[in-house]
């Protein structure tokens, strides 16, 4: 079919191998760059050095932040899309074009912006700068739209016609959540919390400045990176990431299966 | 009816503590003393070049994303080349990786030991502390937003409507530009607004690549850290409250264009 | 412009969609292809048209080989099943793409536009963008817009499939007109056997990428080349080796000779047919059409006891060949 198809509608295999090509020396290429430096020396090299104490602690911190913000984001991405489907009230229209807006605003202002309210200048008693929680705060904000709108869809499409049946079957209104609504939600909210847990595992912009980077306490996998890339040490940046590159591509692959696993019955 | 209530209370409760309340002080600090000191604080000359420079970054990556974009849309819809998966994952890797990785991998690439660094070095190209590398940082970061968009709408018209036009004479290039293109326009216009707002608001490959000279090789954002860390704070919430005015529009130009293409 | 295709095979992955076909259209003629949904007709009329290029065999189009020759080239008009409008274009940019793509000069698109919106019943349209118009009228703005450029070939793809029974009967009719007022050879695909026996000079019934027969439509009904053609065209009895239309079997109230007993089950009236199903003692069932006069004569009513004949019998051998037909009989 495609050789067929090539004919009739005459389309260059040139454009694809442009667009590979472009692929390529964009995407490809650095990110082999990465690799073959990580790789650098051996295996046995690597390791020690992405499994130093600092690195190791790094990492562990990443995971931990980021599983806390997922877990933070399950609960309040589906009540925000639920609000935005189910709910009516004025600025409605407004609050929905407001959930985007970490999604277009630079990743520095994000942490400027909480710095300065929740920071030492904020005036109002709160201070979280160089600490964990700081960190945490920054990645909800660049995390808030993903489940949101992963769920918000799903939310619109849901029938409601179930939700009356089960209803009028004796089923009390958490009960018509748990066991009606949450099923369809499930694959939707699982997308949401794989993208905002990649999109934790590598923040950096909105970070960088309430978090200090002070090794061990809030020094994340991507300030590691940094820290060792300005201190020239790039075989330490390296190992990890390389780490984060494998976990990356894991994580889309992932987010990948489960929309073929959502869409199962639709096939 | 409590419940929902209660659920809307905890949810614009929550939007307001980690996303309205930090936005709107830093246009209350920006603006606190008056238009004057805002005005004063972005048309210092670093901050005048800072803005330039993220422009002129964006105006060349937008185009390239854009029209690269297209065609990667097209190769990944249209032609089943073995290994489409793994060309789909390197599109969208870009949304799932850190741009410390991204920068570091330029870095490596690019640097005096590097591939390619050590040869464009040795015939006097400078790519690391200099606008090219801040280029290919930003155009990696910004690639997946206008195939991602488009590939779904490829997919949905179908090749129906391009096969009618063969046999009503079209050559590929016409059906191209008269029956595709404008089936895609406002897929590819809903990109162009997303890679310019990720290529204005790139900030971690950039700062890696870029070394971030003020006035030679500074971006708005990365000049947004350096007066916040040299204790100028007017300076970095002027800069901040600029660049937050550029994401407002971006939000603004994604309803007009979704709102277009409803409508179509 | 004569038509044909020679030992075309065709294969999509394991899918064998064309076996080794050969037809031949005549010049001026209106073809159907017909059979059920995987025969290979639409492939077949793709292959023609140049949209699929053959594994093995051969296309000519006018006596000039033509397999390898774009879609562009051949002088084709296609009309897709979903009318493959161009969704961002009005009407009558639709219409004129063939001719604008030709670089015609303006005022002779305007002129055959506006003759086509008025051949097809769309004036007064032309502004409208295609998501405008109902399922009818975007046909026949496709056929318009394939019109345009004048093709020696109008090639068809179900393209009623998508309308509903009323709308199909009108452009069925019209379709016809228009072929008797402008000649141009003109292939169309179908599943509908009814509609092809309607429209169609000649017909092709094609299964599992072969092709079973080729006949005008009286041929096809009274003489099928092989017990698919048979069933496939109208409804028919199996009574042991014998295969009979329900309108060749005849109901008495009382036994003469050689007819078999059978019970009424169920009477059906439509309008001018009137269906019965009966059931023989040997437990096969029957199913006889009757005109309302002949059902009013007879005055049936379920569960009556009564005496079936069959007047005309087809039999084919193992290979699927007719047999000369037996006299009529009961068997």
């Amino acid at each position: 079919m495609p050789g067929a198809r090539k004919r009739a509608l005459g389309t260059p295999a040139l454009g694809s191998g442009l667009a590979l090509g472009y692929l390529s020396i964009i995407v490809l290429v650095p990110l082999a760059a990465v690799a073959a430096k990580a790789a650098d020396g051996g295996w046995h090299h690597f390791w020690q050095v992405a499994w130093n104490r600092e690195a190791r602690a790094a990492l562990e911190l990443t995971f931990e932040l980021a599983g806390g913000v997922v877990a933070i984001n399950a609960v309040t991405g589906t009540a925000l899309a639920w609000t935005l489907v189910r709910d009516e009230f004025p600025g409605k229209r407004l609050v929905n074009t407001l959930i985007d807006l970490p999604f277009a605003l630079p990743t520095i202002v994000a942490g400027l912006t909480l710095l300065a309210l929740y920071g030492p200048t904020g005036g109002i008693g709160v201070d979280v700068a160089y600490t964990r929680w700081g960190v945490l705060m920054a990645l909800l904000f660049v995390t808030l739209p993903f489940v949101v709108r992963t769920v918000q869809p799903v939310l619109i499409e849901l029938d409601r016609d179930m939700e009356e049946a089960a209803a009028s079957l004796g089923a009390g209104r958490f009960t018509v959540f748990r066991r009606i609504v949450f099923p369809h939600l499930l694959p939707a909210l699982l997308s949401g919390v794989t993208l905002a847990f990649a999109r934790a595992i590598g923040e950096f912009g909105a970070v960088i400045l309430i978090a200090g980077n002070l090794p061990f306490k809030t020094e994340v996998a991507s300030l590691y990176v940094f820290e060792h890339i300005n201190s020239d040490d790039p075989t330490g940046a390296s190992a990890l990431a390389m780490l984060m590159l494998v976990i990356s591509f894991g994580l889309l692959f992932a987010v990948g299966a489960l929309r073929r696993w959502a869409t199962r019955h639709d096939r | 009816m409590t419940a929902r209530r209660g659920i809307r209370a905890f949810s614009l409760g929550y939007l307001a503590i980690i996303l309205v309340a930090p936005v709107g002080l830093i246009f209350w600090r920006a603006f606190e003393h008056g238009i004057h000191p805002f005005w004063a604080a972005i048309s210092n000359a670093n901050a005048v070049h800072a803005l330039k420079l993220t422009l002129e970054i964006t105006a060349v990556v937008v185009p390239l994303n854009t029209a690269f974009g297209i065609l990667c849309a097209l190769a990944i819809v249209r032609h089943r080349i073995p290994g489409m998966g793994f060309v789909n994952a390197l599109v969208d890797l870009p949304l799932a990786l850190s741009p410390v990785v991204v920068g570091l991998a330029l870095y490596l690439l690019y640097g005096r030991d590097g591939w390619f660094g050590h040869w464009l070095l040795g015939h006097g190209v400078q790519v690391l502390f200099a606008l090219p590398s801040m280029v290919l940082a930003t155009t990696f970061v910004s690639l997946p937003f206008v195939v991602r968009e488009v590939v779904p709408v490829l997919r949905e018209i179908g090749t129906q409507q391009e096969e009618a036009a063969a046999t009503l004479g079209a050559s590929a290039l016409t059906t191209f530009r008269r029956i595709t293109l404008p089936a895609i326009r406002w897929a590819v216009s809903y990109g162009v607004v997303l890679t310019t707002a990720r290529s204005v608001g790139e900030f971690g490959a950039v700062s890696i690549v870029s070394g971030g000279i003020a006035g030679r090789t500074q971006t708005l954002t990365q000049y947004v850290q350096a007066s916040y860390e040299n204790f100028d704070q007017t300076g970095a919430y002027a800069a901040s409250v600029l660049l937050a005015m550029l994401a407002i529009t971006t939000l603004l130009l994604m309803t007009v264009v979704r709102r277009g293409d409803r409508s179509s | 412009m004569a038509i044909e295709a020679r030992n075309v095979t065709k294969r999509f992955g394991d899918f064998l969609a064309l076996d080794d076909v050969s037809i031949s259209v005549e010049s001026g003629s209106l073809t159907g292809l017909l059979g059920p949904s995987g025969s290979g007709k639409s492939t077949l009329l793709r292959v023609i048209a140049g949209l699929e290029t053959p594994d093995v065999g051969e296309v000519f189009i006018s006596g000039k080989e033509a397999t390898a020759v774009a879609p562009q080239k051949r002088g084709v008009g296609f009309v897709f099943q979903h009318y493959a409008p161009f969704t961002h274009m009005t009407v009558w940019d639709n219409i004129a793409f063939g001719l604008s793509i030709r670089r015609r000069p303006k005022e002779e698109i305007h002129a055959r536009v506006t003759e086509l919106l008025e051949l097809v019943q769309l004036n007064g349209l032309g502004k409208r963008y295609p998501s405008q118009l109902s399922g009818g009228q975007r046909q026949r703005m496709a056929l318009a817009r394939a019109l345009a450029a004048e093709p020696e070939l109008l090639l068809l793809d179900e393209p009623f499939g998508a309308l509903d029974a009323r709308v199909r009967k009108e452009l069925r009719e019209w379709l016809l007109r228009l072929h008797d007022e402008m000649h141009v050879t003109t292939i169309f695909v179908t599943h509908d056997q009814e509609e092809a026996l309607e429209v169609a000079d000649n017909v092709v019934v094609m299964n599992a990428g072969r092709v079973e027969q080729v006949a005008p439509p009286r041929e096809l009904y009274d003489e099928p080349a092989n017990p698919f053609v048979m069933s496939f065209v109208g409804p028919v009895n199996r009574l042991g080796e014998a295969w009979v239309r329900p309108h060749d079997i005849e109901i008495t109230h009382e036994p003469n000779g050689v007819a078999q007993e059978a019970q009424v089950e169920r009477i059906v009236r439509l309008g001018f047919e009137v269906r019965v199903d009966l059931v023989r003692d040997d437990g096969e069932r029957l199913h006889v059409q009757l005109t309302r006069n002949e059902a009013e004569v007879l005055e049936l009513a379920p569960s009556d006891i009564v005496y079936v004949r069959t007047r005309v019998e087809r039999t084919f051998n193992e290979n699927g060949e007719p047999t000369r037909p037996a006299p009529s009989s009961v068997s």
